[in-house]
Formats: C-alpha cells, sequence, structure tokens
C-alpha cells in the first residue's frame, strides 16, 4: 500500500502500512495472538541488489515512524532528521533506512483504537497486552515479509534502544551491527513509579471510560497530558530545566493565582496539550507497560549475558548520556558487561551532556560523531560503498 | 607508550590471539596488531576522543579508565592485556595488576625504574625530586603517582604470585634490551622496564626464549 511521495530534492521516500493477511497473526508474549497485523512505516533511500544495506530505527516511547519526514499531525520536523540524511550518519544514499510504528502505537500500527475484527469496534482496553519481544517479532515479521534477511544495522534510543537489545536476543542471525543509546536492559522502580502516575492520570480522567472513550467521542485529553508533563520532567536534567527556564515568569509579577506563572510550567502545559493531538491515551497504557515489563535477563534465566550469547557476530555500540537519569550510565555499563560477559564486540561511549535523556533527539556534536564513526566503519568492513 | 614499545609488544603476540588494550588512546597499537597478527582487539580508553577514534578506526572500544573499570571485562577472557597507560600513574596499582592477570592470562605493564643510577643520583646530590628522560615533570605536576623500583616491582609481582615471563630495559630512542630483572645492576642501568606476566599458579606454555630479542 505504499505511496512513494518524492521528498525534494535528495532522496526516496516511502510511506505506508503494511497489511499481513489474517492468516499471519503476530504471536504475542502473552499467550495471545493479534491479527489481521498492520505496521506503519517510512523508508528513505533504496534496498540495494544484495539486500544488505538495510538499518532499523527503533523509536522511542512516544516516537512514531516519521523519523525523517514531517509528522502528519503536528507538522513538524521528523524526530531524527539531525541523523537520517544526506551527508548525515544515516545518509539514504548509502543505506535502506527504515522506521516503523511500534505495535500498540496509533501511527497507523495496529494498536488499542485499531478496529477489532471480531466486534467492529475499536479494542480499547480489549487490545492483548504487548510487549518489547512483541514489538519487535512485528518488525521482523516486516523484514521477512520485504524479504530482508539481515539488517545491516539496529539502532534506536530509549524504548528503541530496549527493541534493540531484544533484536540482539531474540533474533541475532538477522542482525550485523546493534547501537543502543541511552536505554537499559530493564525498567527499574523508579521508571516504573513515573509511568504508574502517568497511566493513573489517564486513567483518573472521567473521558477516558473505563478505556472505551471511542465510543463516547470524546478523549481523557486532562489525563494524558497530565502523563506526559511528568513524564518530560524525566526526560530533561535539572541542570537542563534550570538553564532554560529557571524561576523565570511568563508575565511581569506573579498572579497570586494557579495560572502558568513560571515558564516551567507553561512549557509543561504546552508538552501536554500539543501531545494529545498526536497520540492516543491507550496507546499510552499499553507501551508503558510494555516498557514497565522490560526486564531483559528474566527471559533468560536471571543472567543477561545469555540473553547475547547468540549475538557474538555482531557488533554492539552502546551510549549514555552522563546527565540521563531516567536510564543512566550505570545501566548502560550493565549492558555492557553483559555483552563483554557474552564475548560479545562491544564498544561504550559515555557523552559527557548535562541536556539528559533526551540529547538524544538534540545537538550532540559527539553523538554524530560516534555513530557516523561506528557506521562508517562497519559500513567499510561490509563492503557498502 | 612509544613507537619502541609497540615494536616489542607486536613482536611478543600471538597472532590470532585476543587482546585488551588498556588505555588505549586512539587505538594505534591496536590497529597494528589486528593489521599485523590478525589481534581480536578490545580497547578501554578514558577520553571522549580516542574512543571516538577507535571506532572510526572500526575498533571496539569501552570508555572507562583502568583504575575503576576493568570490572567491565569477564575473567580469562583475553589471551594479553597490555597496560598502555604505564602502571605507576594507576591509583591502585596492585588492583590494576591483579584485575589484568584476572582478566587475561598474561599482562604487558611497563614503568620507569625509580632505582636508576640518575634518579638516585639526583636525589642524592641536589636532594629534589628527580626529573630525567623518563621522569621528565615536577613533583607538583607529574602524572607518576605511584612510582617504584625494579625490586619494588618484582617484589610486587613475587607477593601477588605473579611470574615474570620476559623483561626489557627501555630507553628511549633506542630499542629495547632484554634483562633479567631480577639482577642488582640492572636495577641502576634501566631507565624503565616493560615487562611479560603470568599467573605462577597456572600452567602455561613453556618460557619463551625469544621474547625481546
Amino acid at each position: 500500500m505504499a505511496s512513494v511521495v518524492a521528498t525534494p530534492p535528495e532522496f526516496r521516500r516511502d510511506s505506508g502500512i503494511h497489511r499481513f493477511p489474517a492468516s499471519s497473526p503476530l504471536q504475542l508474549e502473552s499467550g495471545e495472538s493479534l491479527a489481521p497485523l498492520e505496521i506503519g512505516y517510512e523508508t528513505y533511500g533504496e534496498l540495494n541488489a544484495d539486500r544488505s544495506n538495510a538499518v532499523l530505527v527503533c523509536h522511542a516511547l512516544t516516537g512514531d515512524q516519521y523519523a525523517a519526514s514531517p509528522h502528519p499531525i503536528s507538522g513538524k520536523p521528523g524526530w531524527w532528521e539531525r541523523v537520517i540524511g544526506p551527508g548525515l550518519p544515516l545518509d539514504p544514499s548509502r543505506y535502506f533506512v527504515i522506521a516503523t510504528n511500534v505495535i500498540g502505537g496509533c501511527m497507523g500500527s495496529t494498536g488499542p483504537a485499531s478496529i477489532d475484527p471480531r466486534t467492529g469496534k475499536p479494542y480499547g482496553l480489549s487490545f492483548p497486552m504487548i510487549t518489547i519481544a512483541d514489538m519487535v517479532r512485528a518488525q521482523a515479521m516486516l523484514m521477512q515479509a520485504w524479504g530482508i534477511e539481515r539488517l545491516f544495522a539496529v539502532i534506536g534510543g530509549s524504548m528503541g534502544g530496549m527493541q534493540v537489545l531484544r533484536w540482539a536476543a531474540d533474533h541475532p542471525e538477522r542482525i550485523a551491527n546493534a547501537v543502543c543509546i541511552a536505554a537499559a536492559a530493564r525498567h527499574s522502580a523508579q521508571n516504573i513509579a513515573f509511568h504508574e502516575v502517568g497511566r493513573q492520570a489517564i486513567m483518573a480522567d472521567p473521558d477516558w471510560r473505563g478505556g472505551d472513550y471511542y465510543a463516547h467521542a470524546v478523549r481523557p485529553e486532562k489525563g494524558l497530558a497530565v502523563a506526559r508533563m511528568a513524564a518530560h520532567i524525566t526526560y530533561l536534567s535539572e541542570t537542563a530545566l534550570q538553564r532554560k527556564f529557571g524561576r523565570g515568569l511568563q508575565r511581569d509579577g506573579l498572579s497570586w493565582g494557579f495560572d502558568a506563572d513560571f515558564q516551567v510550567e507553561s512549557y509543561l502545559r504546552h508538552q501536554g496539550a500539543s501531545f494529545v493531538d498526536r497520540f492516543d491515551a491507550n496507546s499510552y497504557l499499553y507501551i508503558t507497560r510494555a516498557l514497565d515489563y522490560f526486564d531483559l535477563a528474566d527471559s533468560f534465566g536471571g543472567v543477561l549475558a545469555n540473553a547475547f550469547r547468540k549475538a557474538r557476530h555482531v557488533r554492539f555500540c552502546v551510549l549514555s548520556f552522563s546527565s540521563d537519569w531516567l536510564y543512566s550510565t550505570a545501566e548502560s555499563r550493565d549492558i555492557v558487561r553483559a555483552l563483554n560477559a557474552a564475548g560479545c564486540r562491544t564498544s561504550f561511549v559515555e557523552i559527557a551532556t548535562d541536556k539528559g535523556h533526551d540529547a538524544f533527539f538534540l545537538d550532540e556534536p559527539q553523538l554524530d560523531a560516534v555513530l557516523r564513526g561506528f557506521l562508517d566503519s562497519a559500513a567499510h568492513a561490509r563492503g557498502l560503498p | 607508550m612509544s613507537r619502541e614499545d609497540f615494536r616489542e609488544i607486536l613482536r611478543l603476540v600471538r597472532p590470532g590471539a585476543r587482546v585488551l588494550d588498556v588505555g588505549c588512546g586512539e587505538g594505534e597499537l591496536l590497529e597494528l596488531l589486528a593489521r599485523d597478527k590478525g589481534v581480536e582487539g578490545q580497547g578501554l580508553e578514558i577520553s571522549p576522543e580516542g574512543v571516538s577514534a577507535c571506532l572510526a578506526k572500526g575498533l571496539s572500544v569501552v570508555q572507562g579508565d583502568g583504575d575503576r573499570d576493568l570490572d567491565h571485562f569477564p575473567t580469562r577472557s583475553f589471551d594479553y592485556a597490555i597496560l598502555s597507560k604505564t602502571l605507576q600513574q594507576m591509583r591502585d596499582p596492585r588492583h590494576v595488576l591483579t584485575e589484568l592477570l584476572r582478566i587475561a592470562d598474561q599482562a604487558v605493564v611497563s614503568a620507569p625504574n625509580f632505582g636508576h643510577w640518575r634518579v638516585r643520583l639526583e636525589l642524592l646530590i641536589h636532594g629534589r625530586m628527580p626529573e630525567t628522560e623518563a621522569l621528565p615533570d615536577p613533583w607538583w605536576s607529574t602524572p607518576n603517582i605511584h612510582l617504584c623500583t625494579l625490586r619494588d616491582f618484582n617484589a610486587l609481582c613475587a607477593d601477588l604470585d605473579l611470574r615474570i615471563d620476559a623483561c626489557a630495559a627501555l630507553a628511549q630512542g633506542r630499542p629495547a634490551r632484554p634483562i633479567d630483572p631480577t639482577r642488582p645492576l640492572e636495577n641502576w642501568r634501566a631507565e624503565a622496564a616493560i615487562y611479560l606476566l603470568s599467573r605462577r599458579t597456572e600452567a602455561v606454555a613453556p618460557p619463551r626464549q625469544d621474547l625481546f630479542t
């Protein structure tokens, strides 16, 4: 169902939704299955003749497939346009860059807002629980359908990084290089706690209607906005917040009330309000749950290194940001220790920045240099031009 | 480490070996080892510039330092561990040595010899901290915080139950000279020394006579 959009001037972009037949359900970790499965995608560049230049870019919790193309709802530039593009580390003239919407999402892939074929109505809370492994299995089905036996690289930050780890653990023979940015091998108590605040905010909104708001033509916008506001704080460092806003006021003087007096309040309200336009509240519940359930070692006898035993041919690059307190450097180092213990070829870089978790979207020259160095040398080793 | 040290290391490392280079800088040694010896290398480097340079060369490198981050590597996962940053600059040389020989079957380490005659003479005559070719910095800016003599180092090896498989005296601009570091004369003559060490408790390949020759 691909529609070809000619993006001026430099590279080919394809956009669409891949629809699997009902006879090819997605088997879920929970034991349930999902059919028919649909996956929304964007691709940049072209697959080469021997299908060896495909790079899968995995998105974060509230991301989507619009990595290097304008977002169809917000109109904002793609979330990784700093990395994907001509002359950038992921150059579409060299790589076939694939970005898919995760299952459970709301930008074209099957999720809680999709129509349940059994009822003809949106799934809502009857949508099955999904996991990071399920997201990755769906991506692997798509690669299979496209005839891509082995990805040159799989790359992602935050939840995208967890997908990268899952690729290495579950489908190691199908990847050659793996880049895991600002992620962790499991969700900590603090991570789960913040997510629970967000979920409770959504479920406390009367418009949530037990998850069945689709039928009532309402949306739990207030709850979802609060969830986004709370989460957004975790994406920034204290230093970055202080530098950006300090105690700066919106207007001259205090309102002596509960308006957004402070710039930081106004900023968070804006973040919350603009988020609800492009994100489904139930998707937020399901995907945060998938993150909370993520504990890679748990599927491998409690020993993280065992997850990577079959990935010794994969070149890994693990990156963290020094001021990221959501998924800290210590958690990345745990991944590195496990990779080393499994005998994998591992590189690790802690990028010095005060921008917090969100640094992987932002202007971080060292991140670009590391990605470029790692990918270029890997491309050279595999004979990509 | 100087280019002379590199040459010695290149000579002694077995082809195809697994090598950990602690303090690998921009990966020059690992690149040479990969090219000339087919070595599968891994670097540990603290500086972001060094790490980026290694990545661009296609080397595997972990950002970290030898004092703190050797625990990233599993036991006996390498054939050789090379300490490029010399031992006297580490915060806890004893721990570092123990770690190197936990990780690898053999370790290559080097250190300036504080027992060198010029060092002794300078201290004896002028009563000041020596500044020599091997130790060029004044006391207040030197990175060398744990200086030792060859005898000190030999004693530490004995204490840690390490066997000295080979040793060579190093001098700037001259080829390495194989020595027996336990000979008292060498403790006067050698400006610096490079050691090849292994765990005494384990049977390894018979000592090689050709090392450092």
